[in-house]
């Protein structure tokens, strides 16, 4: 019965710090995608990408973010992945992971005037713990090529 | 050093291939580090001390083929791509290759 309490709390405990959290960061992440909009633009999938303009500076710029879940996460999921479907809650958290990470490289590079051939790339770090449903912490690693145009 | 994710160097000619290049790097949590990221890891949240350390490996990556790019003479680097592999339990390889090349200013 104690076990059984120990662990109802836990479980409140953690959604209630995993929610909080999550919803500070969706918060912070809408704020600085407002701020970075049209600056610097970035472009997915340019390969060849050339420009008529007289380039100043050109560089590859990165941007990291590892993002935890929560106990309850790793709980619900558990559960659902019993029955299958979308395991929404830890789609939060790979979703929240990539554009941190995005926001960090543009955030990098805001005197640039465009970001070409942005790629993601991810990491699950505790890939070896799935089966014992510890929450998932996902790394991703955002990077692509910044590019400022010399002022005419 | 020059280092793009495109294929060319806008403005720029490639003169000669000079091969691909290769950086990789291997690292492990730091036990310490690891007890507040366990923690975190519970309430959810960023783990920052791993933010670090990736950013680490990854710099440490560019710089090791930054390296072997200057030893081929090359003055850029095109093509930059990272992959990632976790290894065991708590270490990750984080692994930049790209293409070293030799470039000069485009005339006119």
């Amino acid at each position: 019965m104690l076990d059984l309490i120990i662990i109802i709390t836990f479980l409140a405990i953690t959604y209630l710090t995993g929610r909080y959290i999550e919803k500070n960061h969706y918060k912070k992440i809408k704020q600085r995608e407002i701020a970075l909009i049209r600056k610097p633009i970035i472009s997915f999938g340019a390969k060849r990408w050339t420009t008529e303009r007289k380039i100043k500076d050109i560089k590859m710029v990165t941007g990291e973010a590892v993002i935890a879940g929560d106990y309850f996460k790793a709980f619900t999921a558990g559960i659902k992945q019993k029955f299958g479907g979308n395991l929404s809650t830890y789609e939060s958290v790979i979703d929240r992971a990539r554009r941190e990470a995005l926001i960090r490289m543009r955030e990098k590079a805001t005197k640039a005037d465009i970001i070409v051939n942005v790629r993601l790339e991810s990491i699950l770090l505790n890939q070896a713990y799935i089966q014992y449903n510890i929450p998932p912490q996902c790394a991703i690693i955002a990077y692509g090529t910044a590019v400022t145009y010399e002022n005419e | 050093m020059i280092i793009t994710t495109i294929e060319t160097i806008p403005g720029m000619r490639v003169k000669e291939h000079c091969g691909i290049v290769s950086g990789s790097t291997v690292r492990a949590k730091n036990m310490f580090l690891d007890f507040g990221a366990g923690l975190k890891n519970t309430i959810g949240g960023e783990l920052k001390s791993y933010t670090h350390l990736l950013s680490e490996a990854r710099e440490e990556a560019v710089k090791r083929m930054i390296e072997q790019a200057r030893k081929l003479r090359a003055n850029a680097i095109v093509n930059v791509r990272f992959a990632t592999s976790s290894i065991t339990a708590g270490a990750a390889e984080v692994y930049a290759y790209g293409t070293a090349v030799e470039v000069e200013k485009a005339e006119g």
